[in-house]
């Protein structure tokens, strides 16, 4: 069978069962609609909270995954708290970013001892720091989107990832998050990727113990400006 | 993979003698049904948050057709290719024809039940491909070269001795002196070797929980990242993902994600979820320049608008087998396909017969906590029962059961005769277990009693004491 008739005949088999025309009229309608303006569902309580209770939802749910939340009252202030975390935790000083405005506008000079480069991630990165476009307090989640700013390797390859997001951008819900991103991108349309990023990589594939740092990064820290 | 199903009784007999599986069972209790639970209590909104989503499932599903073709013309759009598959041998066909013309040698693969169903890695293998799992559940069942003995924990069944064994006996090129007596030992090797086959490989094989019609999008869920390296670094993704996992809108994404991660491990969500759409863009520095999307039917059109159509609906969870006691007792393997637990015994014989899998639906004692736990409502023990009944008008119950059903239907429509021969069970079975208050075993149900002991009845019948009582007042 050619690739079109295979997909007719799933298609008119779907049809068969439920008993419905290709042309019925009100079905399409439902869908049409359902599409056009998605309306939400229930939301849990939980996501509408104010900015000081987001904050503090959105910080205790990452740690309660294993991830490092640091606050940083400015842009210039981020060096200094990154610098110090790799100190801390011995890991390499310099990191690979994509072209992001917000990290393009970070004052990294003041901080000699830290080396920034460009590009997708590479296998062997120790480092990378990207930005998130958006988050859900609800369960700790950062939402980050693929393209030169913040290439997707960046997110997956090292041992450590780092995430700079705006505390502006910190909201409520999932919801919420995705208007965001149609505000971006326009109805109906995604960028490539959407990583929604709970935590570090885990497993608890052995002895059912929990085991970071699987396939993805060790440590996630997660630092949020404003 | 060849069913087993037919097997059922001796691979359980021989599951329930296993000591090693029989302590990794144990741990589902403290793991996955406690933390479920946990989950649960911290969401007020969980059980209408699970009529929410059962309702968006009835809603698509009664749409199937017209989402399906919405999903497709966004994928299409986004640069993408959608190639539908009837059957599981269209599937495995269309797949290797990508790879073969990616000139493919090595696929890595994301954890799929659907790659399961349909044997791909064999499949694959078998034309010259090198064909990688690489979640680390996966990848321990790979290199035994077993199926897999639970939805989202495949590799459940084994013990850290037996993966430390087995990675000595792989993984020849390391230092046989190296030390691998901790989980973090383990994973560390396992996350180097992987690694290197995730920068090897041309192409990227994925499932997916969900197909976004409004988007095009397709999801996964990951706790640890190897969904997303299958992704993100071969130049041709494919996604296999089987019909029913239609959505219609992010919103409605959201609502089956609000509920998955909570009933399958216990987690307020999963560590990773990624929503893919289409190829890599202009611009963009990573990321496949092919993509494929292979969408499944083999049985699933069958079941919509019959009597399991309702099994449509579940979100492979592994809730309900994490909650069952004939799973916890006898594990995955004994079930002899892909899909174990009460789930399996429902999917099963609807996508591989009921006379290759009529066991199943029987491997139930219908207490119901997979019903009660199911996060899509999905009347489990009804649409094992329905199964029983199939079997039996086909005539494929043993003549045994055949007669002993009859002789009990002849009793129970006769109440005298029911309560005479209950009564003089009660007080034969009182008698036998006097003692301990507990038989340890029977003539004629050795098979029951092996395993478990019965507790004794105290002498008389629900019903006689229930009269004696009435006279009394
Ligand atoms: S039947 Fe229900 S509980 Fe079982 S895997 Fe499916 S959705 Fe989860």
């Amino acid at each position: 069978m050619s690739g079109a008739r295979k997909r007719q005949s799933v298609l008119e088999g779907i049809r068969a069962a439920l008993g419905a025309g290709g042309s019925d009229k009100t079905r399409k309608e439902t869908v049409r609609k359902r599409l056009k303006s998605p309306r939400a569902n229930l939301v849990p309580e939980r996501a509408s909270k104010d900015r000081a209770g987001r904050l503090e939802l959105f910080t205790g749910m990452l740690e309660g995954q294993g991830a490092k939340v640091s606050h940083a009252k400015g842009p210039g202030d981020v060096p200094e708290i990154v610098a110090a975390y790799l100190r801390d935790n011995n890991l390499p000083t310099d990191f690979r970013t994509g072209s992001d405005d917000l990290l393009a506008a970070i004052p990294w000079d003041k901080t000699p001892s830290l080396t920034r480069h460009r590009g997708r991630g590479k296998a062997g990165d120790g480092v990378t720091m990207s930005r998130a476009r958006a988050a859900a307090a609800e369960t700790g989640t950062l939402f980050l989107t693929s393209g030169g700013e913040n290439p997707t390797t960046l997110n997956f390859l090292p041992d450590t990832h780092m995430v700079l997001i705006r505390a502006d951008d910190i909201l409520g819900s999932y919801e919420d998050a995705w208007n965001v991103l149609r505000e971006v991108y326009g109805q109906r349309t995604l960028p490539r990727t959407v990583n929604l990023i709970s935590g570090p990589s885990r497993t608890a594939d052995i002895n059912q113990t929990i085991v970071m740092g699987a396939h993805g990064p060790r440590r996630l820290h997660v630092i949020v400006v404003g | 993979m060849k069913p087993a199903s037919r097997a059922f009784k001796t691979n359980a007999t021989r599951a329930l003698e296993n000591e090693p599986l029989q302590r990794a069972l144990r741990g589902i209790k403290y793991g996955f049904v406690a933390n479920r639970a946990k989950a649960r209590a911290s969401l007020p909104e969980f059980d209408r948050l699970r009529d929410e989503a059962r309702a968006i499932k009835e809603h698509t599903l009664a749409h199937l057709d017209l989402y399906l073709e919405e999903y497709e013309s966004k994928v299409i759009e986004a640069g993408g290719q959608v190639h539908w598959a009837a059957s599981a041998d269209d599937a495995r066909e269309a797949i290797l024809k990508i790879c073969r013309d990616a000139g493919a040698r090595s696929v890595t693969k994301g954890k799929s039940m659907v790659g399961e169903e349909i044997a791909i890695n064999e499949h694959l293998e078998a034309a010259g491909i090198k064909a990688i799992e690489t979640d680390l559940g996966e990848y321990l069942i790979q290199i035994r070269g077993e199926p897999p003995s639970h939805i989202i924990a495949p590799a459940i069944h084994l013990t850290m001795d037996q993966v430390e064994a087995d990675f000595r006996n792989i993984h020849k090129n390391l230092p046989p002196e190296r030390i691998l007596d901790e989980p973090g030992q383990l994973v560390a090797e396992a996350r180097a070797v992987l690694r290197d086959g995730f920068l090897a490989a041309d192409v990227g094989i994925t499932g997916a929980n969900l197909l976004i019609a409004e988007t095009g999008s397709s999801v996964i869920v990951t706790n640890e990242g190897n969904g997303d390296l299958t992704q993100c670094l071969p130049r041709v993704h494919i996604v296999i993902a089987s019909i029913e996992k239609a959505v219609p809108t992010l919103e409605d994404a959201n609502t089956i994600l609000r509920i998955l991660a909570r009933s399958a491990t216990g987690q307020e969500c999963s560590t990773y979820t990624t929503y893919s759409t289409g190829p890599k863009r202009p611009g963009d520095p990573d990321g496949p320049e092919e993509f494929h999307v292979v969408l499944l039917d083999n049985g699933r059109t069958e079941m919509l608008g019959g009597a399991f159509h309702d099994m449509l609906r579940c979100i492979r969870c592994g809730a309900c087998m994490n909650h069952c006691p004939v799973y916890g007792a006898v594990g995955g393997h004994a079930y002899g396909w892909v899909y174990p637990g009460p789930m399996g015994a429902v999917l099963t014989p609807s996508l591989i017969g009921i006379d290759e899998a009529g066991h199943l639906p029987n491997a139930s004692t219908f207490c119901g906590r997979c019903e009660a736990v199911c996060p899509m409502r999905i009347p489990l023990p009804k649409l094992m029962r329905h199964w029983r009944m199939r079997e039996y008008e086909k005539g494929n119950t043993p003549a045994r059961y055949r007669w002993g059903l009859k002789l009990w239907a002849f009793a129970a429509r006769r109440p005298w005769l029911y309560h005479a021969l209950t009564g003089l069970g009660a007080s034969l079975l009182a008698r036998f277990g006097k003692r301990r208050g507990r038989i340890r075993s029977l003539p004629m149900a050795g098979g029951w009693t092996r395993h478990r002991d019965l507790p004794a009845p105290q002498g008389k019948t629900f019903q006689q004491l229930w009269r004696a009582q009435e006279k009394a007042s």
